[in-house]
């Protein structure tokens, strides 16, 4: 295997309210010896809001950004949950029609790029369980973290719609019975939590325009995982964790019960399998206290 | 000729029970049996009630996926248990599978629901044609293909529930319509011949809105037919600004926050989203924003990264924007 090289697209979240996420994608990448080239000219992704307000223009930026991964002959990779979800599913729309194809190329000639579909685009995750190889992780493992119940938080933008998700890589993915994060916390030595709530929704989108509901979803997340005896949280979609980690108060109030738990990044858990220095990985940037390391 | 080997394999059943006559509580019942890769969740029901227990209940009916009776759920997974096949359930959950009502607090009777919300919330959008009807038409009423494709096969809906019950939002708020109503509404405001005026603003103001749906998918993984309901409630959002009827709230304004900032960074200015979008309001999130600031969080609006090349950025929201707020 040569050496893995992506175009990394790190939306918006990685830059400014999870910057521990953002460190620990370049600790981990580091250590796995995997190229990434930023994508410094990508725009945000809509974040299934613009979508709501405007498809057409958001199909034309998600498609510009794939552009640019395509200029680079490289496969995009997502650290956001919902950045893969929107710019997947551009890709998929783009890629079965024609007509809007075309609608869209007429908009990106204006500014000189072209969107051909060439590039494949996936999430971290996946890159790492397709493309570098949890066997390969875990021979790389230098401290076991087997002393750690932990919580996987797929993230509804990474496991549904299936049918989307599982064009986007090559290890099958059922959303009610995701096992990719599960089979990473195994691969770094942990011990998986089942609960209910693993697949479910942390409330992230509807967090201004429905509080409670919102706030209830995310007390029930973590209330399963405690209740499962998880140690901490991880999540591959820094907006679950933003809400995991920075929502406690409003959670335990909805749900009347005092829920908290440590969230971690995907790539925080691996840092740490891998040895890397807590500082690298951001520990410190964290509102629920990281208590462990 | 051809032949198909028939497996068969021994499947442990955690079934839900509960008669709200007698029953205070619900209880599991376990049936073990064995499957063959032939059948599919609704044999099995049938087998529980012929050959274990008469007093199972259960509602049936076509046996051919297009009465969207039989809705339940196995394994947590929202199915309809005549089209779902057993092998497939195998091949997902294992050997050991838990057979529960599509809503547990609504049920009546082992997997008999009390299904009223449902048909409550499908009605309020008068979900049918609304239009003046020529008695005495001198031309065929021809909607084209290309008009009959708008409805993007929100017609195939046949009301199971499984979107609906699947929904995170219905599950804990009695005043969210649900997928399957909002999917509703999109096909007859889809429809050519439609002549409602006010149904997009009534969806709008009925219950909590439009606006409440937490984007989880759900109910795209949920739809036996492949309806996609959440992509209807992105469509109703879309009609609503593009009509005009888009009035200015919290949920609007997040939603068009997202081209205000693009169109200024390139990236999202997250602290200037919310105080757009919440106006005075954002006063509610100081305290948590504050742990956020202390923690290295909150990037102040002078020191967001703006993407290279804005210029073309900015072009292109020019160009090819579709919506007005």
């Amino acid at each position: 295997m040569g050496k893995l090289k992506y175009a990394l697209f790190t939306g918006c979240t990685a830059k400014q309210s999870t910057p521990e996420q953002m460190m620990s994608t370049m600790a981990v990448a580091e250590k796995l010896d995997i190229e990434l080239v930023e994508l410094t000219e990508a725009s945000c992704c809509g974040a299934s809001h613009l979508q709501d307000y405007d498809d057409f223009l958001s199909l034309v930026l998600n498609a510009r950004n794939i552009a640019y991964a395509e200029k680079h002959e490289l496969t995009m990779v997502t650290i956001c949950n919902t950045c893969q979800l929107n710019t997947a599913m551009t890709k998929h729309r783009l890629d079965n029609s024609a007509d809007l194809k075309k609608r869209v190329n007429e908009k990106l000639g204006e500014i000189g790029l072209e969107y051909k579909g060439t590039s494949k685009i996936t999430h971290f995750l996946y890159a790492i369980i397709d493309d570098f190889g949890l066997d390969k992780l875990k021979e790389m493992v230098v401290t076991p973290l087997s002393q750690f119940n932990i919580a996987p938080f797929y993230g509804c933008h990474n496991i549904r719609p299936s049918e989307l998700q599982n064009e986007t890589h090559d290890t099958p993915e059922n959303s009610y019975n995701p096992t990719s994060l599960d089979d990473l916390i195994i691969a770094c030595g942990g011990m998986t939590v089942d609960y209910e709530q693993k697949n479910k929704c942390c409330g992230f989108h509807a967090e201004l325009q429905a509080p409670k509901v919102s706030a209830i979803l995310t007390g029930n997340a973590i209330a399963g995982a405690m209740d499962g005896n998880a140690d901490w949280i991880v999540t591959p979609c820094p907006l679950c964790h933003l809400k995991l980690d920075t929502q406690t108060g409003h959670a335990s109030e909805a749900i009347g019960r005092e829920v908290s738990l440590p969230v971690l990044h995907m790539q925080q858990m691996i840092g740490l399998a891998l040895g890397c220095p807590p500082e690298t990985l951001g520990m410190k940037h964290h509102v629920t206290k990281v208590d462990f390391v | 000729m051809s032949t198909t080997t028939i497996n068969t394999q021994k499947v442990n059943f955690n079934v839900f029970r509960f008669n709200a006559d007698e029953d205070y509580l619900p209880y599991y019942e376990d049936y073990s049996m064995d499957v063959t890769s032939e059948e599919v969740v609704l044999d099995i029901l049938n087998r529980i009630k012929w050959d274990h227990d008469g007093s199972f209940s259960y509602r049936r009916s076509c046996r051919h996926g297009i009465c969207g009776t039989c809705a339940i759920k196995v394994n947590g997974k929202v199915t309809l248990a005549c089209k779902e096949s057993m092998t497939d359930m195998i091949e997902v959950f294992g050997n050991d599978l838990v057979i529960e009502p599509l809503s547990k607090k609504r049920a009546i009777k082992d997997l008999i629901i009390d299904k009223a919300d449902f048909w409550e919330k499908h009605e309020q959008v008068t979900p049918y044609l609304d239009t003046e009807i020529d008695e005495n038409p001198t031309a065929e009423n021809i909607v084209t293909p290309a008009q009959a494709d708008t409805l993007d096969e929100a017609d195939l809906c046949i009301q199971c529930g499984a979107c609906h019950y699947a929904c995170p939002v219905v599950e804990i708020s009695d005043a969210f319509m649900g997928p399957a109503a909002f999917a509703a509404a999109y096909r007859f405001e889809a429809d050519v011949r439609d002549d409602n005026e006010s149904r997009l603003t009534d969806v709008n103001q009925m219950g909590s809105g439009v606006w409440d749906c937490v984007k989880c998918f759900e109910c795209a993984d949920a739809c036996p037919k492949e309806i996609n309901p959440i992509e209807k409630i992105g469509k109703l959002h879309n009609m609503l600004f593009q009509s005009g009827k888009a009035e200015s709230n919290i949920a609007t304004r997040h939603a068009v926050g997202f081209e205000k900032s693009i169109r200024k960074n390139g990236v999202l200015d997250e602290g200037s989203l919310v105080l757009y979008s919440e106006l005075a309001g954002v006063v509610k999130h100081v305290p948590v924003a504050l742990k956020m600031f202390s923690k290295g969080k909150i990037v102040p609006p002078w020191g967001i990264i703006k993407s290279d090349n804005l210029d073309e950025i900015q072009k292109l929201v020019k160009s090819s924007s579709t919506a007005k707020f």
